[in-house]
């Protein structure tokens, strides 16, 4: 259904950690894999072996340089380098639900969870045309618009162990950078993650409310700024190494069972 | 109103069936479940039970299944019809195949098995080949080690008996300091990333050095982006300032470390070697007593101060030699900080935090354990500071010293083997004495003496002939990098070539693709594959390969041997070799054909027991001259290295029910199959720190046939048998280097760490360091092939800093000119900021050449992607006096590629074409190009 | 945007289709018979055959008739039902007209507004995109009403609301440009709000999440150089407004000049918006460029 519901039992979603994503790329791979076996039509591949190769994915990461910008504590900071996964972040104002013409997109009421019914979509495009993620595809091969489902068939999935009701992505990602969970429900895990670590919302101002969060990278290169705790750690216990073995005899006696 | 929608199938069926084997998209060797449809492999997951992976599975993994649906799969053996290089062959049968081979193989062993040069890749079947090899009777095998890391893995164990690689890992569960020096992915790719995310979730700190802030450095909470092959003196800078202070673990220096043995400081053939009792044993003086006594008897406190005077010699501990160096003034921050592009300061914090972590955040676990003396420890003091490199400090030629400075900084902490700290995986702790030395003579019809590789002790051990010839086609382990425990895979080609030692018949290798990206001077490399002598034979006669897939390689040998993939053969992953243990467990794994192969292929261990069996190998053949085994499955099940201990260690004993040391199992593979591919024995709780000094961890590596007998031994802060070859440069003993290497003998090797500048002879106006990267979602040249990840790195820019990009007026897709005293390449730029500031870089691997891998010619990997290693030459340029030295370590002669200067010019993009330079004529590919469209889907 | 042909042709025939119905509509020209078959013939060609061309871009056209069914939210699809409802009842209309020699004004009015309802529910698809600041303003609908009317005028011969019409599309054009070249940089919408990490000093894009290509870039991205767009500008504003303003205007004598006069202008006038229609597409910045660090 193209209108949206006015709320949903559940909000889940994912939480991506900036501060640990290694940008390994193995959520892009295993979301292709199992996406491409599982809902709908498999996710093509159109010159997969020549001079253009390109194909349906959904999830992507990208990575980008921050500059810093100079302050008193760090005058000359060092750029970083921030790696950015990216799928559909099941928008409670989904806009990509209402343009739909055909009401192929929808957004379900039981968890939130956007999904396209493949039989009814027209590839018309627009449902990606008004998503500002870039996190709907349309697949060149079946003529119909792909996005994540949030495993819609993994997360109640009977058939898989109850371990492994999450999203490929969430369970294949070896640094733990992605979480999974409801939310709408502030006592969740990932909803506490949020409340923790200042997760934040992409384009906010594009009033699209997605529920996915982003937990933001920790501050970094500040172990110089702690050089006045650090350095009286570094007392010299000897200037000339006449003195050092001076202090070694000592030191060594108060070691247990050190004395002569 | 209602909201209507669709119904969905909430819980479709996954899959008709699970298999569960070891990935092999990688050498990290994860569990890997092989979902099955229809019989058809239809979607991988990992494996949750599995002791690496625990369930995660890395970009590579996943795509398992467009490896083996690969178009670029090989079909059948091959013989080759058109001129090496070419690609043009013809698919003949498994029988003629061998009968071809044995043809080759047969005669030279008659007459002089060192014409055999076997060499493998990264294959995890090098006990297997090793065995091969041995008993053919050559001793000219090695595996890719030589230019892969053999800097860390020797510097490891010569130091403390097991390296970092894949042989150890941080106390992931404890540390609250993890640093990280020149890792961009490696061997234990899944587990570093959860080791990770493991201290990122508790918020403890990392710290990496690297002169690139990607992947595991972007989210490192310090970078330190340092000038490349710098890092020994910022090492050596931070013991300087930790001595200084006092912030070195003396107790755990004077109990497990040789910092106490007393080391003969006069003149003479004995200087600098320890003071050892008749039995061989190093000396100390007990601080309790202090009285001279062996190292290891009961109630002994070895003393860091004391010095021995005998017979007017003196001896002094290792540590005030130490002392005496490391505190000179030379070493201050201060002094090196504009060498190392790191800020004075900056050194200073980050010593100063690894003090704090170390010694004020130090904490006990209460767990008792006995130590090899015989002392009782109620407590385990945890030193939550760990340490982790690989190939950005090895793969320079400086890279041996410096990863033995960054092991001698974790033991001044005391951080080895300790809670929080860095620690061995099974086979490992292993001091060098329980290593085999190397062996290398060849008698016609026999086997070798004994096993190839091994760690010499002195100048007795090189590999040298009676006239002081090398003995090895790859000149390892002789005068010119003494300590080449793996070998020098990168130089066979060139000696070969050359015939230098001497010439050979065959040249055979496996899973290594030696004619692109894992040699330097690629270029020259394919010439020399391809050159012939006046009579207009190849100089090398016979090349034999086995791979898998279409590969650059596989354009240039005479016979191919189609390999399986690795989902269509069994491997052993195994405790002999390189196995998959933790921390805590030993474990070992299989492969095993999860699917059938529906090409003519074998796997290549099975196609060596069939050529063993047609040449009656000594080792493969019963006194009857039957066949031991009919292939490598059963050789698995059924091979004993010794009575009791075979490839595999779990399931042994008649009824599977003994690990580590039990009779042969017949069911043995299928009970591994049954346990999930694989098999773990754990470490008994409180055997599983400071496991060289542990009693209970000693008898239990016994128990498991790990060693013989227990094995305790002193880290080595000192190590000795580097002393030796500095002896023998000073003139003393028999075994004497030549005259040209006397002096650089007499100064690398030295037994303390020290840093030395990288030989730059001919740098000249080469000002700016180049280096690779792995992309960690593909593996070298085997990712192309895979239509999902060759969508992720289809190309590669070399990445330029901010600062050389303005300095050339180059901006993002702008064409450099790229020169290195050696050659040049034209090639795509992309702007970087977050990088050293002197230093260039790309992907490793991502450049093919025209129609290799089943890609069309036009494929961006041949037209924009490129290699770094034309610029790299196997030799250093021209000396004054015209010689040319290895460009490698002269230690332990690992390849020094990231010792590579480059100058940068931007460039018209290239005319005609808008390739990347040099290009290559398109190899033809014996197996076509792929499909136009993929639309994967087994099931219904 | 990716300038798709087909979204091209469509938009800017259909748009010319249902402005000449709405001419018709209101009786101008009050045109039957033969004559009114051609007229209708001309406005139902241009304005199906658009609707027609945007099917080709569809991934399952057959399945085109669910497109009627979300009119409560979706402007694709209550264009759909005002361009079926246009269509029907200016073909009743037509009917009369052609076959009746009969004007049924009340449904001719009726057949008017639903062609302009049209015409502006095409234009709220575009306009309704926040994620494409450049369209979405209140000058796209304006363009699009405009453009419509202006193009309607010239076709029905509408000789004294036709330069009136054509200047204000003109105008119209203008003031979109002018503004719709600051539409990105005014939307509040950039690369550190897209990442969430501007607060944190300057974001840039660094490696792109793959080197292929794939369904966005080729859809999203499309970046016209400077010159190029500004050269395009002159020539879709010159052929789209004042040489069609130029041709109707200059007093000529007969009926054949004038005629060919009217027919250059309209041909004119087409080929000008064609122009801007691409311009309307190509130059479109959809945020999610910012992603892949192009716009
Ligand atoms: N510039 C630069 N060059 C480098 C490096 C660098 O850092 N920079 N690194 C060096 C290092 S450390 C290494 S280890 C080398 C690696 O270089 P290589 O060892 O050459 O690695 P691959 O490209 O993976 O090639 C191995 C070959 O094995 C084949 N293969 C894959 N699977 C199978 C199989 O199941 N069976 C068989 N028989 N064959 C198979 C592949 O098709 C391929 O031809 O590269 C070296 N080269
Ligand atoms: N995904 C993937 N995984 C792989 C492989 C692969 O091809 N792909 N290959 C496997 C193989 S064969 C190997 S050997 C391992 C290697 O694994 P790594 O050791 O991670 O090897 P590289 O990718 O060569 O990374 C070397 C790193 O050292 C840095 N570096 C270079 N010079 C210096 C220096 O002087 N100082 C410091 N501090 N850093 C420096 C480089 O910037 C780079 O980040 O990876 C293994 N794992
Ligand atoms: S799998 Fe995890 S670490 Fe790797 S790119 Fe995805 S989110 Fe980042
Ligand atoms: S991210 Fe895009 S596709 Fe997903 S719900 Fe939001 S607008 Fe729709
Ligand atoms: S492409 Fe499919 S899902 Fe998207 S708007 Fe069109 S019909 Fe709806
Ligand atoms: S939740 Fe599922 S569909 Fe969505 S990105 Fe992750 S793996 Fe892909
Ligand atoms: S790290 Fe990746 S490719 Fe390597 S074995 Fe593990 S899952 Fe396979
Ligand atoms: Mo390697």
């Amino acid at each position: 259904m193209t209108q949206l519901p006015n709320s949903t039992d559940r909000k889940m979603g994912l939480v991506i950690d900036l501060d640990t994503c290694v940008g390994c790329h193995a959520c892009v791979i295993s979301c292709k894999g199992w996406n491409t076996e599982n809902y709908g039509a498999p996710l093509s591949d159109q010159d997969p072996y020549g001079s253009d190769p390109s194909g349906t994915f959904l999830n992507r990461v990208h990575s980008y340089e921050v500059q810093p910008t100079p302050c008193s504590s760090q005058p000359a900071p060092a750029a970083q380098l921030v790696h950015f996964p990216k799928s559909c972040l099941h928008c409670e104002d989904a806009p990509c639900v209402t343009v739909c013409p055909t009401g192929a997109s929808y957004k379900r009421v039981e968890d939130g969870i956007v999904l396209v019914n493949e039989d009814h979509c027209i590839g018309c495009g627009l449902c990606a045309w008004s998503c500002p993620y870039g996190a709907r595809e349309l697949d060149l091969a079946e003529g119909v618009m792909k996005k994540c489902t949030l495993c819609v068939d993994r997360i109640y999935n009977e058939n898989l162990p109850e371990v492994d009701r999450v999203p490929s992505c969430v369970r294949t990602c070896p640094a733990g950078a992605r979480h999974f969970g409801d939310l709408g429900d502030p006592d969740s895990d990932v909803s506490k993650l949020v409340a923790e670590r200042g997760g934040m919302d992409l384009m906010p101002e594009m009033g699209t409310k997605p529920v996915n969060k982003y937990l933001p990278p920790r501050p970094k290169d500040t172990i110089e700024e702690e050089i006045d705790i650090l350095a009286p750690l570094l007392a010299p216990v000897a200037e000339e190494p006449q003195g050092f073995m001076g202090w070694l005899d000592k030191a060594l006696d108060k070691l247990p069972g050190g004395a002569h | 109103m209602t909201f209507q929608q669709p119904r969905v199938e909430t819980s479709p069926a996954v899959s008709d069936e699970v298999r569960k084997t070891t990935c092999y998209m990688c050498a990290c060797r994860c569990g890997i479940n092989v979902h099955m449809k229809d019989g058809k492999v239809a979607y991988i997951e990992g494996n949750r039970d599995h002791p690496v992976n625990k369930g995660v599975l890395c970009a590579k993994g996943s795509a398992g299944i467009m490896q083996v649906n690969a178009p670029s799969r090989l079909k059948a053996p091959m013989m080759r019809t058109g001129p090496r290089g070419s690609g043009q062959y013809k698919e003949i049968t498994w029988d003629e195949a061998l009968a071809i081979a044995v043809g080759w193989l047969e005669p030279i062993r008659h007459e002089a098995p060192e014409k055999l040069a076997f060499f493998t890749g990264r294959d995890q079947s090098q006990s297997f080949t090793s065995f091969w090899a041995q008993s053919y009777g050559t001793p000219n095998y090695a595996a890719h080690g030589g230019f892969c890391s053999v800097n860390m893995a020797t510097a490891g164990i010569y130091t403390m008996g097991g390296a970092f690689w894949e042989f150890g890992q941080p106390d992931w569960d404890h540390t609250k300091l993890f640093m990280l020096f020149g890792v961009a992915e490696d061997h234990d790719s899944n587990p570093i990333k959860m080791g990770l995310g493991k201290i990122k979730k508790r918020g403890a700190r990392v710290i990496g050095v690297n002169p690139i802030r990607s992947g595991y450095n972007a989210i490192a909470d310090e970078w330190v982006g340092i000038t490349p092959g710098t890092d020994g003196l910022f090492i050596l800078s931070m013991i300087h300032v930790l001595m200084k202070a006092g912030k070195i673990d003396l107790d755990y220096l004077s109990r497990y470390t040789n910092a106490p043995v007393l080391v003969n400081a006069s003149e003479g053939p004995d200087k600098g070697l320890f003071l050892r009792d008749d039995d061989g044993k190093m000396l100390v003086i007990d601080r309790n007593t202090g009285k001279l006594t062996p190292f290891d008897q009961p109630g002994v406190r070895p003393d860091l101060a004391a010095v021995y005077e005998k017979d007017g010699i003196t001896h002094r501990p290792v540590f005030h030699q130490m002392a005496e160096r490391y505190l000179a003034e030379e070493y201050a921050p201060e002094a090196i900080a504009d060498k190392c592009g790191i800020p004075a300061k900056r050194i200073r914090a980050i010593a100063g935090e690894l003090a704090r972590v170390a010694f004020d955040e130090a904490f006990e676990l209460d767990v008792e354990w006995t130590d090899f003396r015989g002392e009782k420890h109620t407590k385990m003091t945890g030193r939550p500071v760990s340490m982790h490199s690989m190939r950005g400090v090895s793969a320079h030629a400086n890279g041996f010293q410096t990863c033995r400075a960054l092991h001698v900084l974790q033991i001044l902490l005391g951080t080895v083997e300790v809670p929080g700290g860095f620690r061995f995986k099974p086979p490992y702790p292993k001091p060098v004495e329980a290593h085999p030395t190397p062996h290398c003579k060849a008698t016609p019809d026999a086997p070798l003496d004994g096993p190839h590789l091994g760690f010499v002790r002195g100048p007795e051990h090189l590999a040298l002939k009676e006239d002081g010839s090398p003995a090895r086609i790859d000149k390892a382990f002789t005068w010119e990098n003494p300590m080449s425990a793996h070998g020098l895979m990168h130089m066979v080609i060139s000696n070969a070539h050359a015939g230098d030692p001497y010439k050979i018949d065959t040249l055979f290798m496996y899973m290594a693709n030696m004619s692109w990206n894992s040699s330097m001077n690629t270029k020259g490399v394919m010439e020399m594959l391809t050159d012939k002598d006046e009579n207009g034979d190849y100089k090398i006669p016979h090349i034999i390969y086995s791979d898998a897939y279409s590969s650059e390689m596989v354009a240039f040998a005479d016979l191919i041997l189609p390999d399986t993939t690795y989902l269509e053969r069994h491997d052993c992953i195994s405790l002999l070799d390189r196995p998959i243990c933790e921390a805590d467990a030993a474990a070992d794994a299989i492969r095993w054909p999860v699917i059938e192969p529906d090409r003519n292929v074998r796997g290549f261990q099975t196609v060596l027991v069939q050529l063993a069996n047609r040449m009656k190998l000594p080792g493969f053949t019963n006194e009857d001259r039957s066949a031991k085994w009919q292939d490598y499955a059963d050789y698995i099940v059924n091979h004993e290295r010794k009575p009791g201990i075979g490839p595999l260690s779990g399931f042994r004993g008649t009824d599977g029910s003994k690990t580590g040391r039990g009779e042969v199992n017949p069911e043995q593979l299928n009970q591994y199959i049954e346990n999930g591919g694989f098999h773990v024995a754990h470490i008994p709780a409180g055997a599983d720190y400071y496991k060289p000094w542990n009693t209970a961890y000693q008898d239990w590596a016994v128990d498991m046939g790990i060693y013989d007998s227990p094995q305790p031994y002193l880290f080595q802060l000192y190590v000795e048998p580097m002393r030796k070859f500095q002896l023998a440069a000073e003139g003393h003993g028999d075994r004497q280097p030549p005259d040209h290497l006397r002096q650089r003998v007499k100064d690398v090797m030295d037994p303390l760490p020290i840093w030395y500048e990288t030989d730059q002879q001919g740098n000249e106006g080469f000002t700016v360091n180049a280096l690779t990267q792995r992309p960690m979602a593909m593996y070298h040249s085997w990712g192309t092939q895979n239509a999902w990840l060759r969508q992720l790195h289809g190309r590669n820019p070399l990445y330029v800093p901010t600062k050389l990009m303005h300095e050339n007026g180059l901006q993002d897709g702008d064409w450099a000119k790229v020169t290195s005293p050696h050659g040049s390449i034209t090639v795509p730029v992309m702007e970087m900021a977050a990088l050293n500031d002197n230093t260039v870089w790309t992907w490793n691997a991502i450049g093919k050449r025209k129609g290799a891998w089943a890609l069309e010619e036009d494929a961006p990997e041949a037209t924009k992607g490129f290699l770094l290693n034309h610029l790299i030459h196997e030799l250093l340029p021209p000396k004054g006096d015209g010689m040319r030295w290895a460009n490698s370590d002269p230690i332990t002669g690992q390849a020094a590629w990231f010792d590579l200067k480059v100058k940068i010019e931007k460039a018209a993009a290239p005319a005609d074409l808008q390739e990347s330079q040099p290009a290559f004529p398109a190899q033809e590919s014996p197996v076509g190009t792929g499909p136009k469209e993929l639309k994967w889907k087994v099931g219904k | 945007m990716h300038p798709a042909p087909s979204v091209i042709i469509f938009t800017t025939l259909s748009g010319l289709g249902f402005g000449l119905l709405f001419f018709l509509g209101l009786g101008q020209p009050a045109v039957t018979g033969t004559v009114a078959f051609v007229f209708y013939a001309i406005a139902f060609g241009l304005a199906c055959g658009g609707l027609l061309a945007s099917t080709f871009h569809l991934g399952h056209p057959e399945r085109a008739w669910r497109a009627f069914t979300q009119w409560k939210t979706s402007w694709l699809s209550r264009e759909g039902v005002c361009a079926v409802g246009a269509l029907t009842v200016m073909g009743l209309y037509a009917l009369g007209a052609i076959f009746m020699d009969s004007h049924w004004t009340l449904l001719g009015w009726i057949g008017a507004a639903l062609s302009l309802a049209t015409v502006f529910t095409t234009s709220m698809i575009y306009t309704q995109l926040k994620t494409i600041p450049r369209w979405n303003m209140e000058l796209t609908p304006a363009v699009f009403l405009s453009f419509s009317l202006a193009g309607g005028a010239l076709l029905a011969g509408a000789e004294t609301a036709a330069p009136w019409l054509l200047a204000i599309a003109g105008a119209v054009q203008l003031a979109y440009w002018a503004k719709g070249d600051k539409a990105l940089e005014t939307s509040g919408t950039d690369i550190g709000t897209a990442t969430g990490l501007g607060d944190r000093g300057a974001v840039r894009a660094f490696e792109p999440p793959h080197t292929g290509s794939n369904y966005l870039l080729r859809e999203f991205v499309h970046v016209v150089g400077r010159k190029h767009a500004q050269k395009l500008r002159m020539i879709a504003f010159v052929l789209g407004f004042a040489l069609p303003l130029l041709l109707i205007l200059t007093p000529v004598e007969g009926v054949v000049i004038k005629h060919v006069f009217a027919a250059l202008a309209v041909l004119s006038h087409l080929a000008g918006v064609a122009t801007s229609r691409w311009l309307f597409f190509a130059q479109a910045e959809h945020v999610v460029g910012l992603y892949y660090g192009k716009r």
